[in-house]
C-alpha cells in the first residue's frame, strides 16, 4: 500500500505539484439491527481506495480512485494536479501550510477484544435479548436495537516525507423503545439516542454498557411518559444529563470553533460562526466553571475523535477552547493556522474515507468535570426548584450557532432537592453565550463520560464523521423551557 | 465507469461463488466532481470515482448483505462469504419473499389496470443521462465559478458555494433472472452571497447542465443579500409566511418517511389512524411519480420492482401509503388492512434486509389548478399580503413531535418583512415550531410547482406557498 501511495506522490510532483499527500484507506464495517424481536438488517462492508491531495499553482486539487492499479493511481494524481490548476484560475492568494515535522509512525487504537473477532451469533443474541426485555413491558409498541463496528486502516504519505500507518477501531450500540397510544408517540433510548454510545474501542465497550440490565427500566419509562405531565413553558433552572450536555457542547461550542466556518469556507452549507477572530482571548463564553478542551490524544480517552495523527499528518494535540469561561482556542489546520497567528496546526483535519478531502473536524471537544466532588444525586439534592432532562430527542441551531433549541426524551421536576414527578416532551432553548454563562454547577469526574456522536455532517460533498464529547451533568439557571410546544 | 456488461459479468462470478438458494447484487457506480468556492475563490476542488457491489444471499428465509468495491475474484469471494455467514446464523424470516422475477417486477400501475390492464405502460420516462453534463471538465467548472465571483464582485459581496457534476450508474440483478440498469447525470449549483449583516441564497440541480443558469442564480442570490441588509428585529409570533419552493421542500420532506406501510405497522407514523381523514386543506394534492419530467432517479426500487405512480394525498385526504412487496403482504394480513386504503406493492422498497421498509422519494405536488385555484407567483403572493414574512430557505429542521408532526428550524439567507403588498426590509432570522398537519391546512395560495432542492430533504417538485399563522417562537441575533 505504501508503494502505491508513493507512486501517487511521484506522479503528482511529475505533473507539477509543489505539495502532495496520498491516503490509502481500507475500511471494514459490520452493522446489525433488530426490530420487534427479529433481525432488522445484517451487513458487512469493505471499501478500499486512495485519495491524492495536491497543491499546484498555489491552489488545491483532490482526486480519488478505488482502482489501485498503477495506471489508475497515476491517473488520479495527474487529475488532482489538473484540478488544482483549474482552482488556480479563481484564486485570491496562494495556499500556505503551517510547518509540521514529517512523522514516521505506526499506531493502533488500544483495544481488548477485536470486535470483528466476535461472532455474529453472539452479537445478535445480545441484541435479541435486549429486544425481548423491552417488549416484555406492556404498552411498548416498537423495539429497536443496533450494534456497529468499524475498522479503518490508513497509510498516509506526503511529499514532505511523512509516512504514517494507523488503524482505528470504533464500536457502538444502543436501543430504543417506542409506545404509541391515543394521539401520542413516546420513546426512550439507552445509553443514548441516535444509535447509543460509541467509542474508539473494541468489543469490551459493549460488555461494559450494561445493555440488558437497563432495557426493562427504559421500556417502563417509555410507557410511563404517556401518563406524565407536559413540560411547562417558561423560565426554569435545568439540569442536563451528560449525554445531552455532550450534544449541547457539540452544537454550541464544537461547531462554532471550527476555523473553516469562522473564515467563511462553509458559508454555503453548514454556515459560518458567531466566533469571529477578534473574540479569541476576549469573549466571556461561559461562567468561571466552564472549561472546555479539544483533545485528540489517547490520554483524554477512547473517543471517536481520538487518534495519533490527523489526516494531514499532524500529531494529536490538546487545545484549550474555553478556560475559566474565557474563549481561548479554535480548531485549526495547516492551511488555516496562520489566520489566528499560530505557527502550527491544531491537528484536526479528518476525512470520512479515502474518497474525501480531509477538513477541520471536532476531535474530542469535552467539558472538564467539576473539581469539587459532586454527584448527580447531590446536585439534584442541592436544587430547590428545577427540571432534570435526560437523553436528546431533537436538536436545532442557527447557521452562526447562536440560537438553539433542544428536546429531550424525558424529564423530572425537582422540588426541594427531590425528583417529584415525571415530565414529558421537555425542551429548552437559548442563545449560546447566555446559556453557557448561566452554568452554575457541574458534577465531578465520577459522573464524567466520553460520549460519541457518530453522525456529524459537514462539507460538500457531505462527510459524516464521529466526534467525542466528554461531559458530566451540569446545572443552568434562568433557561427558557417548553418553547418547542409553544403555540401549538 | 462500470458498464452494464461488466456488472453482468461480476454478477455471474458472484453466482458461481455462492451456494445460497438465491443471490442478488445491487451496483452503484459514480464519477463525481465538485468545485467549491468561498471568499470569492475556489478553495476545495475534488473528484472521485468508485463502484460498489452489494450482495444479498438468501438461505430459506435467512438473508443478509455484504458490500465491496473491489471486483477481483478474491474480493468477491470474501464478500459472498461475508453475506452467507451473516445470513446462515439467523432465524428464518417468515415474511421474506422469494426474489422477484423480471415479470413480477414489471407490474402495471393502478391507472393502467383501471384502463383495462394488460398492456405495459408506455408512459415516457425522459432521458436522465446527458453527455453535456458527463463531459464537464474542472476547467469548465472554474469558468462558471469565475462568472459567479464576478457577480459578487460587482455587488461588493462575498460569495461561497458549489458547482458539481456527476454521472452515476445503478443496477440490480438477481438469480431469478431480473436485470435492471439505470444511468443518470446530475449538475448542481448552490450559491450564497454574503454582505456585512445579510445574505442571500439560490440552489438548483438538473440532469441536464443546460438547465442551470449560474449567472441568473448568482444575481438572484446577490439581490436577496443586498435587499435584506441591516435586518430589523420583529417580535416572534404567528405570521402569514410566503415560503419559496426550497423552503417548502425542506420542511414538508420531514413527513414522507411516514407514508410507508412499515411505518404504519410499526405504529411510528403520524398517519396511524388518520388515513382517509381530512388531514390537510382541500387544496393539497401530492403524488409520488418517478417518471414526472421534472423528477430524477432510477425507475426501480431496492428489489428491482418498477416504481409506480402513487397518489398519496387527494384534496387534503391521505388516501394511501407506499409498499415494498413483503410489506404489502404483511399489511393485508394485519388488523389495519381495511383502514389504510389500497394495499399493493408500489415499487418503493429499500434494499433488503432493512427495518424501515419503503418510502416515497419522488414527491410531486399538484398544481393548484387541480382544485381549480389559479396559481400565483411569489410576487402576486407578496402583493396580496398585508403583513407577513417572505422566507428564502429554512435550516436545521428537526422533528419535535412525531405524531403532531411538529418540526423546528430556522430561517436563513434572506428573510423579509412584507407590508401592504410590498417587501419592506430584511428581518433577523426566526426559529419556528410548526406542525406540518397544521401548516398544510392553512395554505392560502400556491405557485406552479417547480423542481426544487434544499439541504434538509430530498429534491421534489413543489410550489411556493403562502401559509397563514405560521408559528415563529423565537428570533436569533442576526
Ligand atoms: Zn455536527
Amino acid at each position: 500500500m505504501k508503494a502505491t501511495a508513493k507512486r501517487a506522490l511521484d506522479a503528482a510532483s511529475g505533473h507539477g505539484a509543489t505539495y502532495a499527500d496520498a491516503r490509502a484507506v481500507a475500511m471494514r464495517n459490520r452493522s446489525l439491527t433488530t426490530k420487534n424481536g427479529r433481525l432488522g438488517h445484517a451487513s458487512e462492508s469493505e471499501s478500499l481506495g486512495i485519495g491524492v491531495r495536491v497543491i499546484a499553482d498555489g491552489a488545491w486539487g483532490f482526486a480519488a480512485s478505488a482502482d489501485l492499479s498503477r495506471a489508475s493511481v497515476e491517473a488520479a494524481a495527474a487529475r488532482a494536479v489538473e484540478i488544482a490548476k483549474a482552482s488556480a484560475r479563481v484564486k485570491r492568494e496562494n495556499v500556505r501550510l503551517a510547518p509540521e515535522p514529517a512523522a514516521v509512525a505506526e499506531w493502533t487504537t488500544p483495544y481488548k477484544i477485536d470486535p470483528f473477532s466476535t461472532s455474529v451469533e453472539e452479537n445478535l443474541d445480545l441484541l435479541l435479548k435486549v429486544d425481548a426485555e423491552m417488549r416484555a413491558v406492556g404498552g411498548v409498541t416498537l423495539s429497536e436495537t443496533g450494534m456497529n463496528f468499524q475498522r479503518e486502516e490508513s497509510w498516509f504519505l506526503s511529499s514532505e516525507g511523512a509516512d504514517i500507518h494507523q488503524t482505528k477501531y470504533s464500536t457502538g450500540a444502543g436501543y430504543t423503545a417506542y409506545a404509541f397510544a391515543g394521539a401520542e408517540i413516546q420513546k426512550r433510548s439507552y445509553p443514548n439516542s441516535f444509535g447509543g454510545q460509541w467509542q474508539n474501542r473494541g468489543y469490551e465497550l459493549i460488555e461494559e454498557m450494561k445493555l440488558l440490565e437497563n432495557a426493562r427500566r427504559v421500556a417502563e419509562e417509555t410507557v410511563a411518559l404517556h401518563h406524565a405531565e407536559q413540560c411547562p413553558e417558561g423560565t426554569a433552572t435545568i439540569i442536563l444529563d451528560g449525554s445531552q450536555l455532550g450534544l449541547q457542547i457539540h452544537e454550541s461550542i464544537g461547531h462554532p470553533i471550527e476555523l473553516d466556518r469562522v473564515l467563511g469556507m462553509e458559508a454555503n452549507f453548514a454556515g459560518t460562526s458567531f466566533l469571529t477572530l477578534e473574540k479569541l482571548g476576549r469573549l466571556r463564553y461561559g461562567s468561571e466553571l466552564v472549561n472546555v478542551v479539544a483533545d485528540a490524544r489517547q490520554e483524554h480517552g477512547p473517543g471517536l475523535g481520538t487518534f495519533a495523527y490527523d489526516d494531514e499528518g499532524v500529531a494529536a494535540q490538546s487545545t484549550p477552547i474555553i478556560t475559566n469561561g474565557r474563549f481561548t482556542g479554535y480548531l485549526s489546520s495547516r492551511e488555516t493556522a496562520h489566520t489566528i497567528g499560530a505557527t502550527r496546526s491544531g491537528g484536526t483535519l479528518r476525512a470520512e474515507g479515502w474518497n474525501r478531502l480531509p477538513m477541520i473536524r471536532m476531535t474530542n471537544v469535552s467539558i472538564l468535570p467539576g473539581e469539587k466532588p459532586l454527584s448527580l444525586e447531590q446536585l439534584i439534592a442541592a436544587t430547590d426548584d428545577g427540571i432534570y432532562m435526560e437523553t436528546n430527542k431533537s436538536w436545532s441551531i442557527d447557521d452562526k450557532r447562536y440560537n438553539f433549541q433542544f428536546g429531550c426524551e424525558i424529564a423530572w421536576e425537582i422540588k426541594h432537592g427531590k425528583r417529584v414527578r415525571m415530565l414529558k416532551n421537555p425542551s429548552y432553548s437559548g442563545i449560546t453565550t447566555e446559556f453557557w454563562n448561566s452554568m452554575d454547577a457541574i458534577c465531578s469526574r465520577e459522573e464524567w463520560t466520553l460520549w460519541g456522536t457518530p453522525n456529524c455532517g459537514k462539507g460538500q460533498p457531505q462527510q459524516v464523521v464521529g466526534t467525542g464529547h466528554g461531559a458530566s451533568p451540569a446545572r443552568f439557571r434562568n433557561v427558557r423551557v417548553g418553547s418547542a410546544y409553544k403555540g401549538s | 465507469m462500470l458498464t452494464q456488461e461488466q456488472a453482468a459479468d461480476i454478477f455471474d462470478r458472484i453466482r458461481r461463488f455462492s451456494s445460497a438458494d438465491e443471490v442478488e447484487a445491487i451496483f452503484n457506480g459514480s464519477r463525481f466532481a465538485l468545485t467549491r468556492f468561498a471568499n470569492n475563490a475556489i478553495h476545495q476542488n475534488v473528484e472521485e470515482e468508485n463502484s460498489v457491489v452489494s450482495i444479498r444471499t438468501n438461505f430459506g428465509g435467512r438473508t443478509a448483505r455484504s458490500t465491496a468495491n473491489q471486483f477481483d475474484d478474491e474480493s468477491l469471494r470474501r464478500a459472498v462469504a461475508a453475506s452467507e455467514s451473516l445470513a446462515r446464523v439467523q432465524e428464518p424470516d417468515p415474511d421474506l419473499l422469494p426474489m422477484p422475477t423480471a415479470s413480477e417486477a414489471d407490474v402495471c400501475e393502478p391507472s393502467e389496470k383501471a384502463a383495462g390492464g394488460g398492456a405495459r405502460s408506455t408512459r415516457a420516462f425522459t432521458a436522465r443521462f446527458f453527455e453535456e453534463t458527463a463531459t464537464i471538465t474542472p476547467s469548465d467548472r472554474a469558468e462558471v465559478v469565475g462568472h459567479i465571483v464576478s457577480v459578487a464582485d460587482r455587488h461588493h459581496l462575498t460569495t461561497a458555494g458549489i458547482y458539481s457534476t456527476s454521472e452515476s450508474r445503478e443496477g440490480i440483478f438477481n438469480s431469478g433472472g431480473l436485470a435492471r440498469w439505470h444511468q443518470q447525470t446530475l449538475a448542481e449549483i448552490s450559491i450564497t452571497m454574503l454582505a456585512a449583516d445579510s445574505s442571500g441564497w439560490q440552489k438548483l440541480n438538473s440532469p441536464d447542465v443546460r438547465n442551470l443558469d449560474a449567472r441568473r442564480l448568482a444575481e438572484t442570490a446577490a439581490q436577496k443579500a443586498v435587499e435584506s441588509a441591516h435586518p430589523r428585529e420583529i417580535a416572534p409570533g404567528k405570521y402569514t409566511v410566503i415560503l419559496e419552493p426550497a423552503a417548502v421542500l425542506d420542511i414538508v420532506g420531514f413527513m414522507f418517511w411516514d407514508y410507508s406501510g412499515v411505518a404504519i405497522l410499526d405504529q411510528r407514523s403520524f398517519l396511524n389512524d388518520r388515513i382517509g381523514t381530512q388531514l390537510f386543506g382541500k387544496n393539497i394534492n401530492i403524488s409520488d411519480d418517478v417518471a414526472h419530467p421534472l423528477q430524477a432517479g432510477s425507475p426501480f426500487d431496492g428489489e428491482g420492482m418498477r416504481r409506480q405512480r402513487v397518489p398519496l394525498v387527494e384534496n387534503g385526504i391521505v388516501r394511501r401509503v407506499v409498499y415494498a412487496r413483503a410489506t404489502a403482504k404483511k399489511m393485508r394480513n394485519s388488523e389495519y388492512a381495511n383502514r389504510v386504503g389500497p394495499i399493493e406493492p408500489t415499487g418503493h422498497g429499500f434494499p433488503l434486509p432493512n427495518e424501515v421498509g419503503e418510502m416515497p422519494m419522488n414527491i410531486v405536488f399538484a398544481s393548484p389548478e387541480a382544485v381549480s385555484e389559479k396559481p400565483q407567483t411569489v410576487e402576486e403572493m407578496i402583493a396580496s399580503t398585508e403583513r407577513g414574512v417572505l422566507v428564502t430557505r429554512l435550516w436545521y429542521i428537526r422533528e419535535v413531535d412525531p405524531y403532531e408532526k411538529i418540526v423546528t428550524g430556522m430561517t436563513r439567507d434572506g428573510t423579509f418583512l412584507v407590508e401592504n403588498g410590498k417587501v419592506q426590509c430584511g428581518l433577523r432570522n426566526f426559529r419556528f415550531n410548526e406542525s406540518l398537519i397544521s401548516m398544510l391546512s392553512k395554505v392560502e395560495a400556491m405557485s406552479v410547482p417547480v423542481r426544487a432542492c434544499g439541504e434538509e430533504s430530498f429534491d421534489m417538485v413543489v410550489p411556493a406557498m403562502k401559509v397563514g399563522e405560521f408559528n415563529f417562537t423565537e428570533a436569533t441575533k442576526f
